[in-house]
């Protein structure tokens, strides 16, 4: 009995989480169309989020482009299929990985780093400050930082994309004797727009749900040193967990519908 | 005029404030003073609005705050937080003048910078502060900008939460100066909340003790030696022995 009880209370604790998240991000959405804006917060926003996470998207997609490439070759020449290596890395990047990886790069250094400075904000009350300044906390911290993080994850993911392509490209030409106008010509000629519009569309998506994550656990931060690193911990796990359940959701609505 | 009635406020089973009643009359410096986790801050974030009471009326100059222009209303008012709660990404200058650099009140941006730091001598801090960041200040540093912040665009109605809390004695009493010459100045009326006897006494023209969830004796700063309640005189003179219980 005590087990259904515990089952039935981490049930309704979550439909109850999913509410305030839901409720959190129609605020936000709400936030976004009305002003005031505040630019320079969203300036910044795309420095922080865009600009200052592309060493880490490019390093990640270099490595794992290449990987993949060494892998598609070794499981392919099982078969004498060598010749798929650039179709299968050009694929595997733009469709799944290139999306995937950088989300959780992301949710990894934005959303961690989100919750955390928005939590120090609050239990060192400048959340409080801020509204006694007459600014509303959502338009100065979550939608600046939301949507700099919807528009920009996009292009790193389109940046991720092609970093990984040209790490496959990389060890294709230069340790597997592939010919590199041919392999560019089938990477080009394998990929479709709707490939390249999924590949960005679940950027976009992962931007959102990283940023909101960050900002959503920040705010209902707990107090204390405790609070601040129980908020950021789970960002990171709320957002790494909704990253991989969207993509399984766009990949079905744009590859299996 | 700032009035409270009847307000309550309780956090699951911990009734933190059981039905307070408070006035303080425009122009004039309330201290609030209590013992830790009494709702001292409670009281005055629920003035502003920044928690909502269960029950009981809270208005200012006769009307409701809840059904005022959320914006108008807070451009009345200034606070100067515990912990200065200065924005560590912006530089001081910046944390000072935010009011002028946005919303209703917003200015041209030199005449920003320099109310800022106009505000900022005006605290006792030279204008080469204006552009480091808050974590370059010591503490005492630290409230001076929270001060110069709170006066900024010179409101009508500032609060100050436990001003000199975490300083030293000199340092406190400086800041105690300093919000009793700005609050005379600026014909502002305040309401501040601390432990520290010293600070009553230098910034108060009346004093209100909450204790238990209620105002337990309210008075002028001048009768609180003499005012014959068992509560207030424990309180005042540090005993451990009262009808106050200490937990150990």
């Amino acid at each position: 009995m005590r087990l259904l009880v515990s089952i039935g209370r981490a049930f309704l604790g979550l439909i109850a989480a999913i509410g305030r998240i839901a409720i959190f991000a129609g605020q936000t959405l709400g936030h976004i169309v009305r002003g005031p804006f505040y630019l320079r917060e969203l300036a910044i926003s795309f420095l922080n989020i865009g600009w200052l996470s592309l060493p880490v998207v490019g390093l990640t997609s270099l490595f794992t482009g290449a990987a993949l490439a060494l892998q598609i070759y070794a499981g392919s020449a099982r078969f004498s299929a060598e010749a798929v290596v650039p179709q299968i890395v050009a694929i595997g990047m733009v469709r799944e990985l290139g999306p995937v990886l950088v989300g959780l790069m992301i949710a990894a250094r934005v959303t961690s780093s989100i919750a955390a400075e928005i939590a120090t904000m609050k239990v060192t009350e400048q959340i409080d400050a801020l509204v006694t300044l007459s600014t509303h906390p959502m338009k100065y911290l979550t939608v600046p930082r939301v949507l700099a993080a919807t528009i920009v994850v996009p292009l790193l993911v389109a940046v991720g994309d092609i970093i990984g392509i040209f790490g496959g490209y990389a060890v294709a030409t230069g340790t597997l004797g592939f010919n590199p106008a041919a392999y560019i010509r089938n990477t080009l000629d394998f990929l479709e727009l709707k490939d390249v519009v999924s590949s960005l569309a679940k950027g976009a998506m992962f931007g959102f749900i990283a940023a909101l994550m960050g900002c959503y656990y920040g705010m209902n931060s707990g107090r204390g040193a405790q609070g601040v690193g129980s908020a950021t911990k789970g960002s990171v796990e709320a957002a790494a967990v909704l990253i991989l359940g969207a993509n399984f959701v766009l990949t079905g609505v744009f590859f299996s519908l | 005029m700032i009035e409270l009635i009847g307000v309550t406020k309780s956090f699951g089973n911990n009734h933190v404030l059981r039905g307070v009643d408070l006035t303080v009359d425009r122009g004039t410096s309330l201290v609030i003073i209590g013992g830790s986790g009494t709702g001292k801050s409670i009281t005055i974030k629920s003035v502003l609005g920044l928690i909502t009471p269960d029950a009981g009326k809270i208005t200012v100059d006769g009307q409701d705050v809840t059904q005022t222009d959320r914006d108008a209303f807070l451009a009345r008012f200034g606070m100067l937080f515990q912990g200065a709660a200065l924005f560590d990404s912006l530089p001081v200058w910046q944390n000072v003048a935010f009011r002028l650099l946005r919303g209703s009140l917003k200015r041209p941006k030199d005449e920003a910078r320099q109310i800022a730091i106009e505000k900022l001598r005006r605290v006792g801090l030279t204008p080469d502060v204006a552009d480091r960041l808050p974590a370059e200040l010591s503490g005492g540093m630290q409230k001076r900008v929270g001060l110069a912040r709170a006066i900024a665009a010179d409101p009508e109605i500032i609060f100050f939460d436990e001003p000199t809390t975490g300083l030293d004695p000199i340092m406190a009493g400086v800041i105690n100066d300093l919000i009793r010459e700005i609050v005379v100045e600026m014909g502002a009326t305040a309401i501040t909340i601390t432990h520290d006897m010293t600070s009553v006494r230098a910034i108060a023209d009346n004093v209100a003790m909450l204790h238990d969830g209620v105002i337990q004796w309210t008075g002028p700063v001048g009768d609180i030696d003499t005012s014959g309640d068992p509560f207030l005189d424990q309180f005042i003179h540090g005993r451990a022995i009262g009808p106050i219980e200490a937990v150990r």
